[in-house]
């Protein structure tokens, strides 16, 4: 074995021994994902569904009941009935309590068998846009089937039917989407962190000083740090995947082979974007600070999992193709849930490392500055 | 002569493991009263539950006349203390670490300001008033951190490990502080390593793996154990030992 | 008391020369209200779309043309076969694919009734359910149309028709920032206030002035409400500042009281600070606060109905939801500043956050213990 590599295994024996012996994170660093995948893949969907809706129904006929009893049905709304005049709908959605109210004007059924046509009012309160627009829709579907089905005898002509057909995630589980996402979003965010205090740490604590008069070369000792939590978030994206199939029903459907591949690659990525914050920042609270503040929220938004990236401005757009996550999402989406190969994804994994290699050239720059 | 510190059988246990092992001793007023052994002796754990930091697993102990298990704040009341580490705010200044705690002791107005003044001219500290602590000298630090626990005029002081990491002459120069404040009535209780820092304190205990297994003034103790320094004294007492190293000569 | 007057004066002093730190408190919460809301949208636009026309008739083309024109989807490609199509879905390079079978409108005018194929990237569920929501309201639109004209030119008489009429309340232009701003904005104030807290007291563990504190004779209450309120009057003015962002940035002028938004952010602050206190009880690093910080902190995100609905959740997350302080400011924020709502409609949130307030800083204040 040359020096090199011995005394780098001489540094990672180290950093092991340091991991190792702080209990309490470790506890945190191996349950938190854990908990956490668990959790969000079992209660994050982009389904709106229980969602209570009032009903003033003041024509209180046959027509409206047979309406209202759909609706009943559905389990997208949860009915409450009431007589409400428009002012005491206000305060019911300024008590937030109800999201929408459909009115029932009083002269339903006569205005339909009569005139052909009855308004149906449905007010939204549109204080959360994406629950008007979607309940709003719901509500339209379902009153536009109950027409079909209850004046279908006269004959329709001219019915353009759909066939949908909902591919890779049929039942539309939120964990097939939410589970590749979270799981880009916690391995960066924790990857990050644990290394970002790694290099600061010492450099507060003073024992820096004794690491760079030594003979050693300074690119081991950085890399040294990486090298525990490379395998500990190995460690991880195995427990994640573990529960993902067993508990959360979700099977890795391409090569696990790959999946641990890129899942390497990209803890990679992410330990470094974390070893050059801890060579930039002067102390551990503004290491932490960055880390849990200043790219908590970012890497939420600019992964894409949970609002698609081509909805957001051209900058922004521009933007996420520097968030390792999002890249990430993307690899674990075709591996995991649609099943492809390599092939689908080089360029995507091209991205990360062309990201990995910047941000170690940069770190070692930035350290050797810090030597002289 | 006035009993300060009054220890009878006082026993820490962690798990299974006994880090301070029924000590009884006392210390009496005006006394520098030395708490030496190697390291991993217990002489911090002691310390730590004279001072109220830490709850004793049995025994018995009384500072100032109060009783450690019930009047830990009567304690902190009658004394001050220097930790190992100095405990100074590094991001304040010199000035401002003394008003500080001077302030928490309950010093306020006019006496708080006169007092620091005093302080700050007594250490030759003027012109670093201003400083923040992480930038002045080592030595400067201790002798701060000495003088802001001593800046309320306690009944007792305990140092622990006061004399960390600097030369000779500022340790001399430490020492110097810590008489001056004897002097003036205050009981020094100081835990070290050093065996030549031994010599300067009226009486002294040495601890070997939680006990003591040495009591008295260090003409005593030499004679006691047919030795000519206090080295000796250790030596011929760590011979048995099962914890610790590091002791100085 | 007057010790509390000297602790806050060390405690300001502290903060006001720490240059970086202030820079982080005061400009990360700025620009990320400043940007994040422009990538937080769930409006629906550019979904692609690829079309297989198997019908060259004038009515598939009518019908492609009204789908591209409804700006809702964008047009990607053409293809010829559904494998080919299917393709472009593997490869991300569409979301949604429209088959129009062969003999399309002669089948339909012979037979009356066609259906069209579609197949839809289910993995993210809201691109899914809104693009086949909007697709389907298209196709039933453009079915109407074609059935109204064969009406108008044959003299059949038209079925009743039920007319959904929507409208949108406290925000008729479904903007979705209003939506977002202060959601985001409550995230941030409750990081500032948590994250400092927390590793603040850790801090003065990690060097040892704590210990210097607990010799002294200061009261433990003193000592807690001396680390508190700093770090309550900064999460204050992060609130405020986060409230000029929301309305020059965004022209969000709350509809309701501001003076009941402070009274409200002050309360909240309450729990978010104890629990900080808490954190900083049980962990002896600040690299340990840092990781248990961030374990709450996402929990209280993605659980506090700001991106996804509570009551889609399953019936233990909501609750996890409802133990979720977070969950509250947001619900406020939105009701008091979209929809005006007062004092009466959030006293069961004033009085919830209250409960946790005073749960988790008595805990808090039990555990810190000045003699271990």
């Amino acid at each position: 074995m040359s020096t090199a590599s011995q005394q780098f295994l001489t540094f990672v024996r180290k950093e092991f021994a340091h991991v190792l012996r702080d209990r309490k994170t470790l506890l945190i660093l191996f349950g938190l994902p854990v908990v956490q995948i668990i959790i969000f893949g079992f209660a994050l969907t982009n389904e709106v569904k229980n969602s209570r809706i009032l009903i003033v129904d003041n024509a209180r006929d046959e027509i409206s009941a047979e309406i209202i009893s759909k609706l009943e049905a559905s389990r997208y709304f949860d009915l409450e009935r009431g007589q409400h005049t428009n002012q005491q709908i206000g305060q019911v959605f300024k008590e937030g309590k109800i999201k929408l109210a459909v009115v029932f004007p009083a002269d339903f059924s006569g205005a339909l068998l009569h005139f052909n046509y009855a308004p149906l009012q449905v007010i939204a309160d549109a204080s959360d846009p994406n629950s008007a627009n979607t309940l709003t829709n719901y509500l339209a579907n379902i009153v536009s089937d109950y027409q079909l089905e209850k004046f279908g005898g006269q004959k329709i002509p001219l019915q353009i039917g759909t066939e949908v057909r909902m591919l890779y995630n049929p039942q539309l589980k939120g964990a097939h989407n939410f589970v590749p996402g979270v799981m880009a979003l916690v391995l960066m965010l924790v990857c990050v962190m644990m290394t970002a205090v790694s290099i600061v740490r010492e450099k507060e604590l003073g024992t820096m000083e004794i690491l760079l008069v030594s003979p050693f070369r300074p690119e081991l000792v950085i890399l040294s740090k990486a090298v525990p939590y490379l395998i500990l978030s190995l460690v991880n994206v195995t427990s994640i995947l573990l529960l993902s199939v067993f508990v959360l029903d979700l099977p890795v459907k391409g090569s696990l082979f790959l999946l641990f591949a890129e899942s390497t690659l990209f803890i990679i990525t992410c330990l470094s974007l974390g070893l050059f914050i801890s060579v930039r920042a002067q102390t551990q609270q503004t290491a932490m600070l960055i880390s849990l503040m200043g790219m908590l929220l970012p890497t939420l938004l600019f992964s894409g999992f949970m609002f698609p990236i081509e909805n957001m401005p051209k900058i922004l757009q521009y933007f996420s193709n520097a968030v390792p996550a999002k890249w990430y999402y993307i690899i674990v989406k075709a591996i995991m849930i649609k099943g492809l190969g390599f092939p689908a994804i080089w360029r995507e994994t091209l991205i990360l490392l062309g990201i990995t290699i910047f941000f170690l050239t940069v770190t070692l720059k930035n350290f050797k500055i810090r030597l002289t | 002569m006035e009993v300060v510190i009054q220890t009878d059988r006082l026993t820490k246990r962690f798990g299974d493991f006994t880090a301070v092992d029924e000590i009884s001793f006392d210390v009496r007023r005006g006394e520098i009263f030395g708490f030496l052994g190697a390291n991993g002796a217990g002489k911090t754990t002691a310390m730590r539950m004279l001072i109220g930091l830490s709850k004793p697993s049995s025994g018995k102990a009384a500072i100032a006349g109060f009783d450690v298990y019930r009047e830990t704040e009567k304690i902190k009341k009658n004394i001050g203390y220097m930790s190992q580490k100095f405990s100074l705010y590094e991001d304040l200044t010199v000035m401002e670490n003394i008003r500080f705690f001077g302030g928490i002791y309950g010093l306020s107005g006019k006496f708080l300001r006169d007092k620091s003044e005093s302080l700050v001219e007594k250490l030759g500290l003027q012109s670093e008033r201003k400083k923040l602590v992480r930038s002045i000298p080592l030595g400067w630090k201790q002798k701060l951190s000495f003088s802001v626990a001593v800046l309320h005029n306690p009944k007792i002081v305990f140092l622990d490990e006061p004399t960390g990491g600097v030369d000779p002459v500022t340790r001399r120069q430490f020492w110097d502080l810590i008489y001056a404040e004897t002097l003036r009535g205050m009981t020094v209780f100081v835990t070290t390593h050093y065996m030549d820092e031994a010599e300067y304190c009226n009486r002294l205990s040495i601890m070997v793996d939680g006990k003591i297994k040495a009591l008295g003034s260090p003409p005593h103790l030499r004679k006691e154990f047919a030795a000519a320094s206090m080295n000796e004294v250790f030596f011929k007492l760590a011979r048995d030992a099962e914890r610790g190293g590091g002791l100085k000569p | 008391m007057r010790t509390v007057r000297f602790l806050l004066d060390k405690e300001f002093r502290q903060i006001f020369r720490n240059k970086t730190l202030l820079i982080i408190i005061l400009m990360v919460p700025v620009v990320q209200l400043t940007i994040l809301p422009l990538a937080a949208n769930y409006e629906v636009k550019n979904i692609h779309l690829t079309v297989v026309n198997h019908d060259n008739s004038h009515y598939a083309q009518r019908l492609i043309t009204k789908i591209t024109a409804s700006g809702y989807f964008q047009l990607t490609t053409l293809e010829r076969s559904f494998e080919e199509a299917f393709e472009s879905i593997e490869s991300d390079r569409s979301d949604l694919v429209l088959e129009i079978p062969r003999h399309f409108e002669r089948n339909l005018v012979r037979e009356n009734h066609q259906k069209l194929f579609v197949a839809v990237n289910a993995i993210n569920g809201v691109k899914a359910g809104l693009g086949a929501a909007y697709l389907n309201a298209i196709v039933r639109d453009y079915n109407q149309e074609i059935r109204h004209s064969w009406f108008q030119t044959t003299g059949f008489s038209q079925p009743p028709a039920i007319d959904v009429i929507p409208s949108n309340w406290y925000n008729p232009n479904m903007r979705y920032q209003l939506f977002m701003v202060p959601g985001i904005l409550a995230i941030l104030v409750t990081m500032v206030g948590g994250y400092l807290t927390a590793l603040n007291i850790v801090k003065e563990k990690e060097t040892g002035t704590i210990e210097q504190i607990n010799v002294t004779p200061i009261r433990k209450h003193h000592f807690i409400l001396g680390k508190l309120i700093p770090f309550w009057i900064l999460g204050l003015v992060t609130f405020t500042m986060g409230l000029l962002v929301g309305w020059l940035v965004y022209g969000v002028m709350p509809v309701g009281s501001i003076v009941l938004l402070y009274l409200f952010a002050a309360v909240y602050l309450l729990p978010v600070l104890g629990l900080g206190l808490l954190i900083s009880t049980y962990t002896d690093t600040q690299q340990q606060a840092m990781f248990v910080s961030f374990f709450f902190v996402m929990i209280f995100i993605l659980m506090s109905g700001l991106f996804t609905s509570i009551e889609s959740m399953p019936g233990w997350a909501q609750i996890i939801s409802r133990l979720n302080p977070v969950t509250y400011f947001i619900d406020v924020m939105r009701m008091v500043v979209l929809k005006g709502s007062g004092l009466r409609d959030i006293l069961p949130h004033i009085g919830a956050v209250v409960l946790f307030g005073i749960f988790f800083n008595i805990w808090a204040i039990i555990n810190y213990k000045k003699t271990s």
